[in-house]
């Protein structure tokens, strides 16, 4: 199962900053931290990811600084900013939300319907 | 393998994937840099877990996916990059090439301050602009031309002997502005002012190709800087107008009169200090922003061959003679200059290589048209001149008709086998570029020989 572009999309910016939020972090270890989390569901690409970085550092949500590592090597380390975290924790509200409303939906206390009456195995 | 060897090719796959990030609009320095250590970040993990340099590399790129899906994201979000932007304190991630913006704005600056100086110097000396017009026409290319042949021969580090021979060329112009004993209404002030100016153009021509003079590119190249200086110019100019208007009205609403300032200090300064400037501006920008020149060749050069085939038309039809007065033969040169330019500004952005086009053919109408009609005015006109006699004014038209004559008809020639692939395009460009001397030459005969040859008349 591969989860819809779409809706990768949507969780992306939530995804970064939350990542972000546990310490500052690079873009290698940020995508290895994404496939750890997701156990290689998420198709998270770098086309996804350096742009999407590069918007929040515009929108001041996250800061970037240049740290070298061995020898001449430089990487580019994200942190998040108080924006950064005051955008996190709306994210955070709106997906509780959305994520309750499902629950509620497919396994809510009134449901007398078994899990496998979900079509399941059709995407869209 | 050794491991040290296939560590330096691992180097050198990296630096050249590097380039070919960095070749294109979307992506920075910064973005190359940081997509680079991702690549290695990937590379170093697939070494961890057994495989060779090369193979964990080979993986690393194909796992980044294609870099045109990833410029096309980067430019989804950069999207400001692909409008390519003149910065005029150079790229701000390479070091090196904004310490030479820098020193080329400093340069340009100075160059500008001296030609803005030169024109208001005289003034010491001589009356002022208004009562003294003959002089300020005569000499106008040397105030500013000067400052921009020295602008481009500081930036091409001009030999001593090439900076020798500027100087002279305009030692020599200015003896010729200002030695021969004319009278203030002759027709040979106005004879000398039109030509000067282009017979300087040519020398800053000459600064232009320093260092390879001989060769059909670099001539090639003085053209387009020719078009693309022009059309800045003429933007400056433009912009200047809007300026002098807001100065004038703004000061005239609180009753102080801008107008002895504007004419006297902004409009002459301002104008010699454009010369310059729109020189630099090409040099900053080439390669940065696209040539204007050709895209206006190739949208006037089907508008211009309609007029020129309906005016042929109507000639026939009406079969009425042309009335050739001085300004008629003044108009079709510059007819045949505008011809000209079509033709140089499209060669100058045409990949040589490429095969004849429709373009190529309406070119070709256009030009031959252009030639019927000067044909048809130089029949009248000689007539006229072994009639009445000759002035200053009409041999240099007829000269400049002449030439500009011989140009086009043996470009015609040319273009004709080039169309019928009996000749490759080069042909064509070299002819051109051979052909600039001639332009020079004859601006430098006017401008020298025609006076005394006219006793001063």
């Amino acid at each position: 199962m591969k989860v819809a572009k779409d809706l990768v999309a949507a969780a992306a910016t939530p995804m970064v900053l939350g990542i972000l939020a546990e310490g500052e972090s690079y873009g290698y270890a940020i995508l290895r931290r994404i496939n750890e989390l997701s156990g290689g569901e998420l198709d998270w690409t770098e086309g996804l990811l350096y742009p999407l970085l590069h918007r929040l550092e515009r929108l001041g949500s996250v800061e970037s600084s240049w740290q070298s590592v061995t020898g001449e090597r430089r990487r580019k380390y994200y942190r998040i900013t108080n924006v950064g975290l005051a955008e996190l924790g709306e994210h955070r509200r709106q997906w509780d939300t959305v994520v309750d409303a499902l629950k509620e939906i497919w396994l809510g206390p009134g449901d007398l319907r078994p899990l496998t009456a979900i079509p399941m195995g059709s995407p869209a | 393998m050794t491991a040290p060897q296939s560590k330096d090719e691992l180097e050198a796959q990296f630096a050249q994937w590097r380039q070919y990030v960095q070749r294109r609009p979307e992506m920075q320095r910064s973005d190359a840099e940081e997509l680079e250590d991702h690549l290695r970040g990937s590379v170093d993990e697939l070494i961890a877990v057994g495989l060779r340099a090369d193979e964990a590399f080979l993986v690393a790129v194909k796992r980044m996916g294609s870099l045109d899906d990833l410029s096309r994201e980067f430019a989804r979000e950069h999207s400001e990059r692909l409008w390519k932007q003149l910065v005029l304190t150079g790229e701000p991630d390479s070091p090196t090439a904004a310490t030479k913006a820098r020193r080329d704005l400093l340069a340009m600056v100075i160059c500008a301050a001296g030609a803005a100086a030169s024109i208001k110097v005289p003034e010491l000396f001589r009356p002022a602009v208004e009562e003294d017009g003959a002089f300020y026409a005569t000499n106008f290319g040397l105030f500013a031309l000067p400052w921009l042949a020295a602008f481009l021969a500081w930036r091409r580090h001009a030999r001593p002997a090439l900076i020798g021979v500027l100087v002279a060329l305009f030692a020599l112009g200015a003896v010729a502005a200002n030695a021969y004993p004319l009278a203030e209404d002759s027709q040979s002030i106005v004879v000398t002012a039109i030509h000067l100016p282009v017979a300087m153009w040519f020398v800053v021509g000459l600064a232009y190709v320093a260092d390879d003079w001989r060769a059909s590119r670099r001539r090639m190249d003085f053209i387009r800087f020719t078009g693309e200086w022009f059309i800045y110019f003429v933007l400056i100019a433009l912009g200047g107008g809007v300026l002098m208007a807001f100065m004038y009205g703004t000061f005239e609403a609180i009753g102080i009169s801008p107008e002895d300032f504007i004419s006297r200090w902004l409009l002459p300064c301002g104008v010699v200090a454009a010369v310059v400037v729109a020189g630099w501006l090409v040099e900053a920008k080439q390669s940065v922003v696209e040539n204007i020149a050709p895209v206006l060749t190739r949208l006037f050069t089907p508008l211009f061959t309609a007029v020129l085939l309906s005016f042929l038309v109507a000639v026939v039809w009406t079969s009425a003679g042309i009335d050739i007065e001085r300004q008629a033969l003044i108009l079709f040169n510059l007819l045949l200059l505008v011809v000209l330019g079509l033709m140089l500004y499209s060669m100058s952005a045409r990949d040589p290589l490429a095969p004849p086009g429709l373009f190529d053919k309406l070119q070709l109408a256009l030009v031959v048209s252009a030639l019927v009609i000067d044909v048809l005015v130089l029949t009248e006109i000689t007539g006229r001149i072994t009639e009445y006699g000759t002035t200053p004014n009409k041999a240099a038209a007829l000269g400049v008709n002449v030439i500009l004559l011989a140009n086009l008809v043996w470009s015609a020639w040319l273009m004709l086998g080039f169309i019928r692939r009996h000749r490759p395009f080069a042909a064509l460009e070299r002819w051109q570029t051979g052909y600039l001397p001639v332009y020079a030459a004859w601006a430098w005969i006017v401008v020298l020989a025609f006076p005394p040859l006219f006793s001063y008349v």
